[in-house]
């Protein structure tokens, strides 16, 4: 296996199926570490891990410091908002400060798409992609398959929709790069405001009508409406955008037999996914979350591996 | 890297034997079989685990319940090595707590294998008491650890490989000193 030859995370374009395929399969013992009495394990012990998140989020942090403590791991976060990014201090300087404290491991968030590319080429510490601009979220697109390949029993083959905001979505895209390289036939749905041009391209199919978009699919990908991106006015209103697109129980029967519902959270109620359905029993958002854990447990081990001098920064 | 068998120095029938005698001194030592469960260390203690627990119900006609360990994460080599190994499942399905448990592996050498096991199994609950049984012991350990129950004293060079075969992963069954071909 060649993991030991990455330094960093950054996306799944440019991850083989092989090291996916070995994120998985390590991800299954983590998540019964999750599930026991004693939830740790000494593995990373006397390793350090940053969380440096430039936009905010409570689940995905959350949960790398968790999978990191459950492996020995030391965690710590440097608050953006009370830090001296305030004062101005560039990208770079805070960067070549953490290093400096001495941390193995950096996880970063920021709204700019190829921010952590900036920073991989620049420091010694491996970095882990939790989500840049609308480019990628790599860990969260292996929680989803994860919980995809544990429900269904494999990946292979799969018809896969991936509902809503197509054009803001880092998880759309890393979700679209890593199933296809499982040979899932990955369909993505939504207004064609929301649609980014040449879409197709990546090897996917666009509908722009809900229903026959999801209709004999394995797996619908519910993503969330991001308020806080919607300023152009690309679509009237959310209640219109509720009318067309917005998940019910009878979308996921119109959908292949046992299909399942992923949805990465939070969730906007009544505006792309209904009540009903948020708690229906084939729907693993609840699931997706220790899976989170889980996979991000078997990253950071898969990726601690090793003494630093040995890794080509 | 290529290896040349230099001796056979258990063949089939032996490692029964072995078994078979290992068995009666488990249930010997513990009166019985009553609250001991066997524990399989990954991957070639697993299959002898399962044998074990088939001679003692042969003998005893109760048969003890059967774990399987995997010590991946519990190594202390991990920060030195310059791949992770791979992480299995850890499948120990009964309350250990106030358990005899019997660890058992192929072969015991350094001892970190099972000083890792030990510290996995701690993670799990709390066993009124661990013991250890090994088809191999060869000897050079670094930890003050001592097996309750060996098939077979092997005294060995450090250069030399010693290959326990099962036919449930290699297809063969006997033990081997094996050298590298030069």
């Amino acid at each position: 296996m060649n993991f030991e030859k990455r330094k960093d995370l950054l996306g799944l374009k440019d991850m083989s199926r092989e090291e996916i395929e070995l994120i998985l399969d390590t991800a299954v013992p983590m998540k019964d570490v999750i599930r026991r009495e004693i939830k740790k394990v000494p593995a990373l012990r006397g390793k350090g891990m940053i969380t440096v998140f430039y936009e905010n989020s409570t689940r995905t942090r959350t949960s790398f410091e968790l999978a990191g403590k459950y492996l020995s791991a030391d965690t710590s976060n440097l608050a953006v908002s009370t830090s001296s990014v305030q004062k101005g201090e560039s990208l770079k300087d805070t960067i070549q400060t953490i290093e400096m404290m001495g941390p193995d491991i950096l996880v970063m968030r920021h709204s700019m798409s190829g921010a952590p590319h900036y920073v991989a080429r620049n420091t010694r510490m491996r970095v882990i992609n939790a989500g840049d601009g609308t480019n990628e979220h790599p860990t969260q697109a292996l929680l989803d398959m994860f919980s995809i390949r544990e429900r269904k029993g494999t990946l292979e083959g799969l018809k896969v929709a991936i509902v809503g905001d197509i054009l803001h979505s880092r998880v759309a895209r890393s979700n679209i790069y890593g199933l296809s390289k499982f040979g899932c036939e990955v369909r993505v749905v939504g207004p064609s405001t929301l649609m980014p041009p040449e879409i197709e391209r990546l090897g996917v199919r666009q509908y722009f009508d809900l229903k026959e978009g999801i209709s004999g699919v394995d797996v619908i990908n519910v993503l969330r409406i991001q308020r806080e991106r919607q300023h152009a006015g690309l679509f009237p209103s959310l209640e219109e955008y509720a009318e067309l697109y917005m998940l019910r129980p009878e979308h996921l029967e119109l959908a292949g037999d046992g299909a399942i519902l992923l949805h990465p959270g939070p969730m906007n109620r009544g505006i792309e996914i209904s009540t009903e359905l948020a708690e229906g029993p084939n729907t693993l958002v609840n699931e997706q979350v220790t899976n989170g854990v889980a996979v991000r447990m078997a990253l950071l081990f898969l990726m601690m591996g090793g003494r630093r001098d040995e890794i080509a920064a | 890297m290529q290896l040349r068998d230099k001796i056979v120095i258990m063949d089939e029938m032996d490692m029964k034997r072995a078994l078979t005698r290992i068995s009666h001194e488990i249930i010997e030592a513990n009166k019985g079989v009553e609250g001991v469960a066997l524990v399989g260390i990954r991957r070639r203690g697993c299959p002898l685990a399962y044998r074990l627990a088939d001679q003692i119900e042969a003998i005893e006609g109760t048969r003890p319940p059967v774990g399987l360990l995997d010590i991946t994460l519990y190594r202390d080599d991990l920060t030195t090595l310059g791949t992770q190994p791979e992480v299995h499942r850890t499948e120990v399905y009964f309350d250990i707590t106030n358990l005899t448990v019997v660890l058992v592996d192929d072969v015991i050498y350094t001892g970190r294998t099972v000083r890792a096991a030990m510290d996995a199994l701690m993670d799990l609950g709390r066993p009124r008491r661990i013991q250890l049984a090994v088809l191999i012991d060869r000897g050079h350990r670094e930890l003050p650890i001592k097996p309750d129950f060996v098939g077979k004293n092997v005294p060995t060079s450090r250069e030399e490989i010693i290959s326990v075969m099962v036919e449930e992963i290699d297809n063969d069954n006997k033990v081997v000193i094996q050298e590298l071909m030069s």
